[in-house]
């Protein structure tokens, strides 16, 4: 086992049947001069779960935030480096950001419906992207409903104020929101962090059955359920990805010493 | 070994700082006291002013008599001199008072007998009080009231004598009197207004030629023609008109009432110059009721009479309310829009912040302040430039170029426009960031992000803060002095004549409207409970708005805000 400290990252990842969807080279990200990301390159298979793990403050949450470039809304960021979605650069100046998060969905923390009714929240990215055609938007209600195991629950109460669902209905609304675009890769940010052990088991299976179909970035603080949901994991320490491989592997028999203290509960 | 150390464990009253609860509490108190006693006073007032007061005869020591509603009493101190004439026994009980007698204040009318409407009565020149049956409290179009007796009826030669009137036939014939008088008010008013108005519009339209071809074009004796054709046909219904309101008014002047004041004076009224009459001392409480709210439906649907201080405040309410909905109509999208730029757009930095401290400091300049600014840059400058280029026939009489309602909302739109970015930046602040990241995350641009989430969330807010600057704007007066407010305006600011919407015709406001009664009418003691209940009626148009918005931010919450976990 190799110590921590040189810099470089061990990687021993699942190759996906697909190929990479994602690669990040050589990622730095500043927030007003203070660098929180240090020189992350790693690939993310396409149809993979990978988990991202690490203590508080590892810079987990502000590496899934760069790849949908939700960081922008922070004054004062510099980055450096390339994330690469397919051939594409999405930190290239030409990149159109929102044509850009089309293509991602994403699932924060705390479940966020908005204000709306449960068909009116699921069809919101598709109403931004300007599509009117009522069978169209009606069949989207349906299928990501569905595919978020939420449509036996709310299919007789479409228009009823999503806020009226309970905390993992909500969230669950949101998975399905997420992916109502159909997105080629869906992050999501501890989803189940203020969610009940039910909901979380729930949402659990259902990133399960998502697994193929859309590529997932999860990051989690709860590490069997990187574990149970994961193909890869990439576990992150103070900026710097420690590192990178299949799930079973780091949590049994990790490559480098600072993984397998923290895996363990020696820290974090 | 140290002794152990003695702890103290009793009450610390420092500590506990109990002093300044009691204070903090006390201050709430006193601020909570003052208003529920201001508006105790208001309402009080308010509520009894219109209920009718029994009618007292008050007999004096000189023999002469005074009728008239009780005022109020006082205890006053009496002049040395003043003692001398009295007899020996009212000097004593005077001297026991140390020099202070008491004396009654009645409402006795009758201005055009007496040259005034109220009179102080020393309590110690009063011999007898009574409250005769027949005293007759009548208010009427000029004058002010009447106190007496009827003596007379004459109904176009049916002569009724005073003893033998029964209430019936009278209310009756007044009723018929009210109609003739309404007929020839809107004869005069409106039918003669509308001729006036074609007339005034022809003249107009012909001197615009004048003033674009020149007088001596053929254009302009062509529409010289057509304007002496049109206006031969509207002088014509003009005098039939005139005809007409002439017949109603000699036949009116047949239908009159003889009235005696109290010492048997005589006074003669054509029955059209009634309001309303009622024998004060013999009503029962129903029909005092239906005098009661028949003079507030008067006081709330009517114009005002006898230089605002009797009558109704219907246009002040009404100038009132346009105003108020010209203001928000004004303020809303400047102010959201502001508000938006500064929380939204604008790089937050030290350039926002100075702009967010002037609109903090724009709350705080005196309104009078922006009336100026009104008058000199809205009506002058923007509404003298607007009669030059539209209006060049009616100079140098200003349409626009003078204050009217237009510029009176928009100088308050200006003064409340502070409220309503404060509110809404106040309001956008309080979206939380993870609806707007939400939104971003599926796609959205800002803007769409702020049209679908940011905005109707932040609706209670700015709700709030759009009622609030209307009730601000529906209070303030000070500025509107300058702008257009008048005491008597002629017309309503909405009308049937085109464009029915009128924004550069002075108006009448409330608030302005209790200033004038209350400090500029000529009997300041009549005008009192006008004055009273003025106030209960803005006090309450401004307690109705901000219930209203507290019933649209809960409604609003409750659609937008109802999550749970």
């Amino acid at each position: 086992m190799r110590e921590s400290g040189n810099g470089e990252t061990v990687y021993h990842a699942k190759q996906g049947p697909e190929g990479s969807l994602l690669t990040i080279e050589d990622f730095s990200l500043w927030y007003s001069g203070k660098q929180a990301l240090f020189d992350v390159s790693m690939q993310v298979e396409k149809g993979f779960v990978t988990a991202l793990i690490g203590p508080s403050g590892c810079g987990k949450s502000t590496l899934l935030r760069a790849i949908n470039r939700m960081n922008d809304l922070i004054a004062g960021l510099r980055t450096r480096g390339r994330i690469l979605l397919g051939d594409t650069d999405i930190y290239n100046p030409s990149v159109d950001v929102i044509a850009l998060r089309k293509a991602m969905g994403m699932v924060f923390q705390k479940p966020n419906p908005f204000p709306m009714s449960i068909a009116a929240n699921v069809i919101y990215p598709l109403r931004v992207d300007g599509v009117r055609d009522k069978s169209i938007l009606r069949e989207t209600v349906e299928r990501a409903l569905r595919q978020a195991a939420l449509w036996d629950e709310v299919k007789d109460r479409l228009q009823d104020n999503a806020l009226g669902l309970s905390g993992g209905q909500q969230q669950r609304l949101c998975i399905a929101r997420a992916i109502a675009a159909d997105p080629d890769v869906l992050l999501m940010d501890e989803p189940c962090s203020a969610l009940d052990p039910v909901a979380t088991g729930k949402i659990e299976d259902l990133i399960d059955d998502l697994r193929g179909r859309y590529t997932i970035i999860i990051v989690t603080h709860n590490m069997q359920q990187a574990a149970r949901v994961s193909d890869n994991t990439a576990f992150m320490y103070l900026g710097a990805l420690i590192e990178c491989g299949e799930t079973s592997t780091i949590f049994t028999n990790p490559k480098v010493k600072k993984t397998m203290e923290y895996v363990t509960g020696r820290f974090g | 070994m140290t002794p152990a150390r003695k702890r103290p464990y009793a009450w610390d009253f420092r500590a506990a700082g109990e002093p300044f609860v009691w204070s903090m509490g006390g201050a709430l108190v006193i601020g909570i006291l003052m208003i529920i006693g201001f508006l105790i006073f208001v309402v009080y007032n308010g509520i009894l002013t219109f209920y009718p007061e029994p009618l007292y005869v008050v007999k004096l020591k000189d023999n002469k008599q005074i009728a008239g509603e009780f005022f109020r009493a006082e205890v006053y101190k009496l002049e040395p001199e003043a003692l001398k004439g009295l007899p020996e026994n009212v000097r004593k009980e005077i001297a026991d008072q140390k020099g202070f007698a008491n004396r009654n204040l009645y409402r006795i009318g009758n201005f055009d007998l007496y040259n005034e409407d109220f009179r102080w009565t020393p309590t110690h020149d009063i011999v007898e009080t009574s409250t005769p049956k027949d005293m007759f409290f009548v208010e009427r179009v000029e004058w002010g009231p009447f106190i007496g007796r009827i003596t007379k009826l004459d109904l176009n030669g049916q002569i009724i004598q005073g003893s033998d009137v029964n209430m019936a036939t009278l209310d009756q014939a007044v009723a018929q009197a009210t109609k003739r008088r309404a007929r020839i008010r809107q004869i005069e008013r409106s039918e003669m207004g509308e001729v006036n108005h074609h007339l005034e519009k022809g003249r107009l339209g012909l001197r615009k030629v004048a003033l674009s071809r020149g007088e001596e074009s053929p254009e302009y004796r062509s529409a010289k023609d057509e304007y002496e054709a049109k206006a031969e046909k509207w002088r014509a219904r003009h005098e039939e008109l005139a005809r007409e309101a002439e017949s109603i008014k000699e036949r009116d002047g047949k239908y009159t009432i003889t009235l005696a004041e109290v010492n048997g004076q005589e006074k003669q009224l054509k029955l059209s110059d009634i309001v309303r009459l009622y024998p004060a001392n013999r009503l029962t409480v129903t029909e005092k009721l239906h005098i009661y709210l028949s003079r507030w439906w008067e006081f709330l649907s009517q114009e005002p009479r006898e230089a605002n201080t009797e009558g109704g405040v219907m246009p002040a309410i009404f100038g009132t309310f346009c105003m108020t909905a010209l203001l928000a109509l004004a303020v809303a999208p400047f102010g959201v829009v502001a508000a938006l730029y500064l929380r939204e757009y604008a790089k937050q930095g030290r350039v926002v912040s100075l702009v967010r401290i002037c609109v903090n400091n724009l709350a705080g300049v005196p309104s009078i302040v922006y009336g100026i600014f009104g008058l000199g840059f809205f009506a002058y400058l923007v509404g003298g430039s607007i009669d030059q280029l539209f209006f060049p026939e009616r100079l140098p009489s200003p349409t626009f170029g003078t204050g009217g309602l237009l510029w009176a909302s928009l100088t308050l739109a200006l003064l409340t426009v502070p409220v309503v970015i404060v509110a809404t930046e106040e309001a956008l602040a309080a979206v939380p960031q993870s609806m707007r990241e939400g939104s971003l995350a599926c796609g959205a641009s800002k803007w769409q992000t702020i049209k679908h989430i940011v905005l109707p969330r932040a609706m209670p807010g700015i709700m709030t803060g759009l009622i609030l600057a209307m009730a601000r704007g529906a209070q303030e007066v000070a500025p509107l002095m300058l702008v257009g407010v008048v005491k008597i305006a002629p017309e309503l600011p909405i009308d049937g004549i085109f464009p029915y919407l009128h924004l550069e015709r002075s108006f009448m406001h409330l608030g302005f409207h209790i200033y004038d009664v209350g400090f500029q009418s000529r009997n300041s003691e009549a005008a009192r409970p006008m004055v009273y209940v003025t106030t209960l009626l803005l006090i309450g148009m401004v307690l109705a708005l901000n219930a209203a918005s507290i019933v649209v931010r809960n409604r609003l919450k409750k659609k937008f805000l109802a999550g749970h976990f």
